[in-house]
């Protein structure tokens, strides 16, 4: 029994140790955004700076106009999960709760896609989205987003638990498909909508390849555009940078803070079927 | 006897019809997903391989050369280092982050005092852009003033100037951004193991326990071999994302110094829209692809084969 508490002792220390590892990057950073370049580098580190200086982020906001990229990247973010909660929850409504020939053949041949990797594809598929002549606005990553296989699979293992006995219950009443897919069935699959919305949120919300290869006008640029470009301009106003990269992950602290329970849901289930 | 068919045929006519309707709805319900692959995902498969076997710039007519993209792969030095700095990173952060996730979904899977704070903690990084990650990595590993260099400074009284240079260094820049991802992503990966974890039936363990088993037989004859699907998983996943990998490389070292940390996805960025080689890219894209595909193909094999389902 004392063996066993001193084990649980050295795990408990050692997991704060990782714990700090974790945190101290963005405690640093949080520090360094309020700190000018001399205090910044000062050892040993003042990790509550002397003096609270809102200079940086007043240069982040103001002179960069950082809130426009910050409205871009929450328009998509917005805009493509909207979509895909509703394209993929159709989809998988069909193929869980309709009957039609060649449903599942159909299924398995769409989940197949999910291992067609973006980067492999991502040149014909700019060639296909410059032909249609969406390049440079926020259509093309909206449209080439708002479908997605993984969505629609976890949608469908979300309502294949609820009983076909309820879908039969309302078509006897005469609703139409529409109707009990708006009225039955997306009331009882809460929490696979919800996961679906964190996870594709916080993943448009970081994505930065799919940006930098469709927008090029600045007023069209995301976050993490900006946060790229800001960093090479002013790759010596470290203090700038670290505001800039806080503003750019405070969305992300919001959704974890009041979804972490999906987000954290949506990952074991990747993990279950990839 | 007399019923006949006169009663059952508008039945009948009705039900069929209903059924012809549930049917038609099924595939109106699937056709924007189908539409959308279509466009922006068939298409594009089938174009990619097409480009691969022109020398397509952006903007003049496909002239194909044949193979002459591929066979120009094994001749570009640009593309065989990427290729092997790609399978350096991949064996170092998938075995890395595999170790590092499994000891801590262990760790966290005993009742731990506040172990709901640590698996929060531990998870946060993977939340956060790579942009934002590699931002900051470049702010603290900066090699003259950064505290990490600091703080090493401070413990071994080394002038900073014989200190590593880390994202500066082309000796030590790979295992720089090797490190930086493991820190980020293993919260990810931990989650799945926790998953897997739970999964294992507890009676597994009691039995262990009235046999005697100590934790490493224990761990050794349980838990290990009823985790093995998700640490299959799990690895697969991980080699995937590997060969990916583009955004921290593409915000801290540019591939560089020289060509240092150069990966697939960075060579196909670079020759297809810096350079606009669309064909030659496209065949880097598609080897890639290959890559990716043994692995998933493994991937199914294994998990009809050797992995224990239950």
């Amino acid at each position: 029994m004392v063996k066993r508490n001193v084990f649980l002792s050295v795990l408990f220390i050692a997991m704060l140790f990782v714990a700090f590892l974790m945190l101290v990057p963005f405690v640093w950073m949080l520090s360094a955004s309020f700190k000018n370049n001399m205090e910044i580098f000062e050892s040993p580190i003042n990790w509550i700076p002397a003096v609270f200086r809102p200079d940086n982020y007043r240069k982040v906001w103001i002179e960069i106009n950082f809130i426009s990229f910050f409205l871009n990247s929450l328009k998509l973010a917005i805009s493509i999960t909207a979509a895909q909660l509703i394209t993929c929850s159709l989809a998988a409504y069909s193929f869980s709760k309709l009957r039609f020939p060649g449903r599942d053949k159909i299924f398995v041949a769409y989940l197949a896609t999910m291992m067609i990797p973006w980067h492999a594809i991502m040149i014909p598929q700019f060639i296909v989205v410059k032909t249609l002549g969406l390049y440079n606005s926020h259509w093309s990553l909206i449209l080439i987003q708002a479908f997605s296989a993984f969505g629609v699979f976890m949608l469908r293992q979300n309502m294949l638990s609820i009983p076909d006995s309820l879908h039969e219950a309302a078509r006897i009443d005469g609703c139409g498909s529409l109707r009990i897919y708006t009225s039955v069935i997306l009331p009882l699959c809460k929490t696979g909508l919800a996961t679906l919305t964190v996870l594709t949120f916080n993943g448009i919300w970081n994505d930065y390849m799919g940006p930098m290869l469709y927008l090029d006008s600045d007023n069209l640029k995301t976050a993490q555009l900006a946060l790229a470009s800001f960093k090479r301009q002013y790759s010596a106003d470290y203090g700038a940078i670290m505001a800039g990269t806080i503003c750019s992950i405070i969305p992300i602290v919001l959704v974890y803070v009041f979804a972490q329970r999906y987000i954290v849901e949506g990952v074991a289930f990747a993990g279950v079927k990839g | 006897m007399t019923a006949g068919p006169g009663r059952y045929l508008p039945r009948r006519a009705a039900a069929s019809r209903l059924r012809r309707r549930e049917a038609l709805s099924g595939y109106l319900y699937i056709l924007p997903n189908f539409i959308g692959f279509l466009i922006f995902t068939g298409i594009p498969v089938v174009a990619g391989l097409v480009i691969s076997f022109t020398s397509f710039n952006g903007v003049n007519t496909l002239k194909f050369i044949g193979i002459d993209n591929y066979l120009k792969l094994f001749k570009d030095t640009n593309f065989k280092t990427a290729l092997v700095n790609n399978l350096w990173y991949a064996f170092s952060v998938v075995p890395l982050t595999l170790a590092v996730s499994l000891l801590l979904a262990l760790a966290l899977n005993r009742r731990l005092l506040l172990g709901g704070f640590f698996k929060t903690v531990f998870f946060f990084p993977t939340l956060t852009s790579m942009v934002a990650v590699g931002c900051v990595a470049l702010l603290l590993f900066e090699p003259n003033k950064g505290p990490i260099n600091q703080l090493l400074k401070a413990i071994t009284g080394l002038p900073v100037e014989s200190l590593p240079k880390w994202f500066f260094s082309s000796k030590t820049a790979l295992g720089t951004v090797v490190a930086t991802v493991v820190w980020k992503q293993a919260g990810y990966y931990m989650v799945m193991f926790m998953g897997g974890l739970k999964n294992i039936p507890p009676h597994l363990y009691e039995a262990a326990r009235v046999d005697g088993a100590g934790p490493m037989r224990t761990f050794f004859s349980i838990t290990w071999p009823m985790l093995s699907p998700t640490t299959f998983m799990v690895t697969i996943l991980l080699f995937i994302s590997s060969f990916q990998t583009f955004d921290i490389i593409n915000v801290t070292t540019e591939g560089g110094p020289g060509r240092a940390t150069s990966v697939l996805v960075f060579r196909i960025y670079r020759e297809a829209f810096r350079d606009w080689k669309m064909g030659y890219a496209s065949a880097i894209a598609y080897f890639l692809f290959m890559i990716i595909l043994i692995v998933t193909l493994i991937q199914w094999h294994g998990q009809r084969n050797w992995v224990s389902d239950d």
